[in-house]
């Protein structure tokens, strides 16, 4: 079984959100880098328990970056994964990173390609979708448990309101968010090891790039919160209804 | 030089998210100076010439039971071949649960640049500026797509639903529809309650609320204002709620016009996923909590005592006692 966790770096969920040069830039000054949550938690913390399950496993990792990427490929290289790849490029295209991962995919010939639902900066949700099309891949988005039965997979995604089940015979394309694993933390052993983990360093594939930022923004700051006393809760919903109309 | 909606279903019947891809299309398609279609894919139990009330005026029906469930790359086939037939360059999913399996896969196929979770109408002045949330709602950003065809996803809950009048043509679409390799084999719903992402309104609770037997008042409260349950991530991580009532950075992203905190604090990572609510009403018993700067509304005091309280303005309010 071969598996590939497309891994991509993000804000720490506390950064402070600001813009600079004339805000089209994001100021990642002072910002501290963290694994997506999603491809950390859920995609890659899966794989590894895939792979406890059954120790013939492999593991790769898929990142499209910057050097400044490495820090973030070897944390997940100390959780568990067996060697890492990183395209030496940075694009905020969902379809030209989608190309370079699907290019690393083409050569490898994986069982499973696991991303997270979304990257927490970008919200993009799309790179998973993306990377099935470009290899002919059946996709499921939005995962929430995955399961292998021989060379099936039984995968449950979220729909509104409840769940769906579904078969496919690998390979296959998941995009996983929670329920996918419980998260982990590196061990000492672990981090060890990554040390000595390979990481490969890819040029990029010439791709077109469909869209482009134009600028950020940061929304408007609420006006401050309209206290009601602890025994008025009727004048609450008051407000609620004739002032918000909410209710 | 049409506008083309998907109109997402489920077990035949149109999902609430459909009527807001459609109210938006039709203005996309009025600011384009262009009419407005739609594709429905698989069996549906509903009329859709109804659907023209929302503006579209043609409806593409590709009837094909192996469209009955979700495969993307099958319903990517699909779509892609009513784009070609109605010569459509600007196609609009709803950026749900189907829509982001779906318009990647489109993307891809079709070559059209995508902005997904589009949160207002394009600027179409000079090309096509999407604005979409970014920083998992700390921030926007305005994207430029640069092709032909264009896709975009808008957010749930993002745009209103404007009904008016009119009746849609409802045409039968012969496609040629793959073999799905996603075999659907069970769906598991929670009957009766409204879905977490569709909800108007959403009542959440969290740590203050001292434990799981503690649920039934805000499940009460809930069913009053006819809205959905949530809670913070240290509820689902105890187990006292399951994991898909999780709103947050890392569980679900909601908008509903109403979100009502009791007991949660409010740290950022919760904020990220309830921050595009329109309205937000904190209940805590700590006036230091951060939650409150986020709030329109808020009640200091003891979530016991408000909450039953609330319950009984509710139904006065809505003549139910």
């Amino acid at each position: 079984m071969k598996i590939l966790v497309c891994i991509s770096k993000s804000p720490d969920t506390t950064a402070k959100i600001a813009f600079t040069d004339n805000n089209t830039k994001f100021d990642a000054n002072g910002v501290q880098w963290i694994i997506n949550p999603y491809d950390e938690w859920f995609a890659l913390v899966r794989a590894i328990e895939l792979k406890e399950a059954d120790p013939t496993t492999v593991i790769h990792l898929v990142t499209v970056g910057g050097v400044d990427v490495e820090p973030i490929i070897r944390k997940a290289l100390a959780l568990g994964g067996d060697e890492a790849a990183r395209v030496n490029v940075d694009s905020q295209d969902s379809f030209y990173i989608a190309s370079q991962i699907a290019e690393v995919a083409k050569q490898g010939a994986y069982d499973i390609i696991f991303t997270g639902k979304e990257t927490i900066d970008y919200n993009g949700s799309s790179i998973g979708g993306m990377v099935a099309e470009l290899l002919d891949l059946p996709y499921v988005a939005l995962a929430t448990h995955f399961e292998l039965k021989g060379t099936t997979a039984i995968i449950t995604r979220e729909i509104e309101g409840g769940e769906e089940i579904a078969e496919v015979a690998l390979p296959v394309t998941v995009s996983c968010q929670k329920g996918m694993a419980e998260a982990r933390i590196p061990n000492m052993r672990g981090i060890m090891a990554a040390r000595s983990k390979p990481m490969k360093v890819i040029e990029p594939i010439a791709a077109d790039t469909l869209t482009s930022i134009v600028d950020f923004g940061l929304p408007l700051v609420k006006a401050g919160v309209k206290l009601v006393p602890a025994d008025h809760v009727e004048e609450l919903v008051r407000l609620l209804h004739e002032e918000a109309k909410a209710i | 030089m049409s506008v083309l909606v998907f109109i997402d279903t489920a077990e035949g019947h149109v999902k609430k998210a459909s009527l807001e891809v459609l109210s938006y299309g039709a203005k996309v398609a009025e600011q384009l100076g262009t009419t407005v279609e739609g594709v429905v894919l698989g069996t549906v139990s509903e009329d859709l010439a109804a659907l023209g009330k929302y503006g579209v005026r043609k409806i593409h029906h590709v009837k094909d039971g192996a469209l009955d469930h979700l495969d993307a790359q099958v319903y990517a086939g699909v779509i892609a071949q009513v784009v070609n037939a109605s010569g459509a360059s600007l196609i609009i999913f709803s950026n749900n649960v189907d829509g982001k399996a779906i318009a990647p896969r489109l993307s891809v196929r079709l070559k059209a640049g995508l902005v997904s979770g589009a949160v207002a109408l394009p600027d179409t002045s000079n090309g096509c500026v999407v604005k979409k949330n970014v920083f998992s709602g700390k921030a926007f950003a305005n994207i430029a797509v640069k092709t032909e065809i264009k896709i975009i996803s808008l957010s749930p809950n993002a745009y209103k639903i404007i009904a008016g009048e009119g009746t849609a043509e409802v045409v039968p679409f012969t496609a040629t529809v793959g073999t799905p390799k996603v075999k659907v084999t069970s769906v598991v719903k929670a009957s009766g309650e409204v879905p977490l992402t569709e909800a108007e309104i959403v009542v959440s609770a969290g740590r203050g609320l001292k434990g799981p037997e503690n649920w039934g008042m805000v499940e009460e409260l809930a069913k009053v204002l006819h809205a959905a349950l949530a809670c913070s991530r240290p509820v689902a991580d105890a187990h006292w709620r399951p994991h898909n009532e999780h709103v947050g950075q890392t569980g679900i992203a909601i908008a509903p016009n109403l979100y009502i905190a009791i007991g949660i604090s409010g740290a950022i990572q919760h904020l990220a996923g309830v921050n595009r609510s329109k309205v937000i009403v904190v209940i805590n018993k700590d006036p230091e909590a951060p939650f409150f700067k986020a709030a329109d509304y808020g009640i200091v005091g003891d979530a016991f005592e408000i909450i039953p309280k609330f319950t009984e303005a509710v139904k006065k309010l809505k003549g139910m006692v």
